[in-house]
């Protein structure tokens, strides 16, 4: 129904917490209430408008990977410079079960970040699967490790942890220890692959997914996530914004758009 | 409980409700047109369609500013050519729904118009709507065709020759005597109106003391809308006889109910699929279902332009 609107609201930059060479974690002076894995749409007047994953709500954080003209000024703000938000918007994750297994490609970890710490202040057990291309991508390992998650690592070109993709890591934790509910956010193909995973162990998982996004309100059609063949959740016409970011899926049924 | 018949005819078209989802929301592939047919819409329109792909403007596109939303998305479309496949697929969908598919197309020159109207033609879509008012895109096709007469009965007449489907043409609120231009576009062979785009506007961020949407300006719709929508209806109803899609700010069963009463035969919705989601399609016919048997209207026409009379 009608509301209040979401007009875009300045936020001011109470500190930038550099994480490697082109990354980092804005931290900002105001609190913005939301769920892990909603996301806000950050605008700088003249520059651009994209979505970005809530790296934490209070204080709001998002942690941004220079990628773009925005995400390369919105490094550059000074302390107290400002961005404007509209959000939060989508369908962020849900706590289900006590045993969470977090998988996390790429810029895909800052959000199961604020995730497993929303999860470990309920009390649940977080194991967390990282992966990234190199030593030098990864992210955010410590911040897992000192809210006492255990934490595998991947790297494709082995210089970190185990050589590979994250599936695999997801793949032996789930033999290891199975979880209650497998939670994951990166690239179209990671999440593609950990779904047919999910399927084939039978386990529920919650999947963030990313797309080219305009409107943000699910009226463009520029966010419809299309898979890659065979992977099948969620559905044809199934909109990032709007439906998600997260997709829930339970072992053994076919996606409905939007449910 | 007395029953209640809820289908629709237009023009020759036999709608199982009046609910048409609005061109421009979510009707950018064959899943999203099927995915609305599936959530209940008598009928589903596609995004308009032009002669060449556009990528449609910078962010900021879009926001929900309170009283409604408001767009400038900037008619990003793959061009005509491109969009007789996305037709034609929707088309083949849609049919074992029994849900009729509206192609919509808009052009710079009427010569344009004709000519994207034979090219999305050969995809088979049961009505054309002729969007001759899209407020977006000013810079690079001038004042709407929907502004004055002339223009507006030139598309009309040039896209009627070109092909042999029935056509609708889409008018823009922003004009003195809307009805006079309605009735100088049946004049000129429209089967139907769908009325109306949106308004124009502007929303400025104090803080940024700069306009929102990267095109300064763009499309009011949702709520506030409704009354001007109701305006123009109503006021195309007394001046025409043929069918209107009555469409702006519909977000309830009471909405529709409230168009079809000025005078629509169909009602467009739009901007309810962020108010309420894709599912608002199906709800809002449910609703108008459930408010016709709680008022004893046993049929759209009991009701239809009793509000005009």
């Amino acid at each position: 129904m009608t509301g209040p609107g979401q007009l875009h609201r300045p936020y001011t930059v109470a500190a930038i917490r550099p994480i490697n060479p082109r990354t980092g974690t804005l931290l900002f002076r105001e609190p913005l209430p939301a769920q892990p894995g909603q996301f806000v749409m950050a605008w700088l007047p003249g520059v651009d408008e994209r979505p970005f994953s809530l790296a934490g709500t209070d204080p709001l954080a998002l942690t941004i990977a220079a990628v773009g003209p925005l995400s390369a000024a919105l490094l550059q703000l000074p302390v107290g410079g400002r961005v404007w938000l509209r959000g939060p918007l989508g369908r962020g994750y849900r706590l289900a079960g006590r045993r969470l297994l977090l998988a996390g490609g790429g810029y895909g970890v800052a959000p199961l970040l604020f995730l497993a710490r929303e999860a470990v202040a309920a009390g649940c057990q977080v194991e967390a699967c990282i992966g990234a291309r190199t030593a030098a991508d990864m992210l955010l390992v410590e911040d897992f490790e000192k809210l006492g998650a255990a934490v595998h690592i991947t790297t494709e070109d082995g210089s970190r942890g185990a050589a590979g993709l994250v599936t695999l890591a997801v793949e032996a934790a789930i033999q290891a220890h199975r979880p209650d509910t497998v939670y994951a956010c990166g690239p179209v193909k990671m999440l593609a692959a950990i779904d047919q995973q999910c399927e084939a162990h039978r386990l529920p998982r919650q999947l963030s997914w990313e797309a080219h996004m305009r409107c943000g309100i699910g009226l463009c059609g520029s966010c419809e996530l299309i898979l890659p063949e065979p992977a099948a959740h969620p559905g044809p016409g199934w909109l990032v914004c709007l439906d998600g970011p997260v997709s829930f899926q339970v072992p053994g049924t076919s996606k409905v758009p939007g449910t | 409980m007395p029953t209640v018949d809820v289908r629709c005819r237009l023009l020759d078209l036999e709608l199982r409700n009046p609910i048409v989802l609005a061109s421009g929301i979510i009707g950018t592939s064959v899943a999203l047109l099927k995915r609305a047919a599936e959530a209940g819409a008598g009928a589903v329109t596609a995004k308009s369609c032009g002669p060449a792909p556009r990528a449609g403007h910078p962010n900021p596109v879009a926001l929900d500013w309170g009283g409604g939303l408001i767009n400038a998305i900037g008619l990003t479309n793959p061009g005509a050519e491109a969009e007789v496949d996305l037709l034609a697929g929707a088309r083949a969908a849609l049919e074992p729904l029994g849900v009729p598919l509206i192609a919509s197309i808009f052009a710079g020159t009427v010569e344009e118009f004709a000519e994207v109207a034979r090219v999305v033609a050969r995809a088979g879509p049961q009505l054309i709507e002729v969007n001759i008012s899209c407020p977006n895109v000013g810079d690079e096709f001038g004042t709407p065709f929907a502004g004055a007469c002339q223009s507006a009965v030139a598309v009309t007449a040039a896209v009627k020759g070109a092909v042999g489907i029935p056509i609708a043409i889409k008018l823009a609120p922003n004009v003195p005597d809307i009805a006079r231009i309605a009735a100088a576009v049946v004049e000129a062979g429209a089967d139907a109106i769908t009325a109306i785009n949106t308004m124009p506007g502007m929303i400025i961020d104090a803080e940024a003391g700069r306009p929102v949407l990267s095109n300064k300006v763009g499309g009011i719709s949702g709520p506030a809308l409704k009354p001007i929508a109701l305006r123009c209806v109503y006021e195309i109803a007394r001046a025409v006889r043929v069918p209107i899609i009555g469409t702006g700010g519909v977000n309830s069963g009471r909405d529709a109910a409230e168009m079809l009463m000025a005078g629509a035969t169909a009602v467009g919705v739009g901007s309810a699929v962020w108010y309420r989601g894709v599912g608002a399609l199906g709800e809002i016919g449910a609703e108008l279902e459930e408010f016709m048997r709680h008022e004893a209207y046993p049929t759209l026409e009991a009701m239809r332009g009793i509000a005009a009379s």
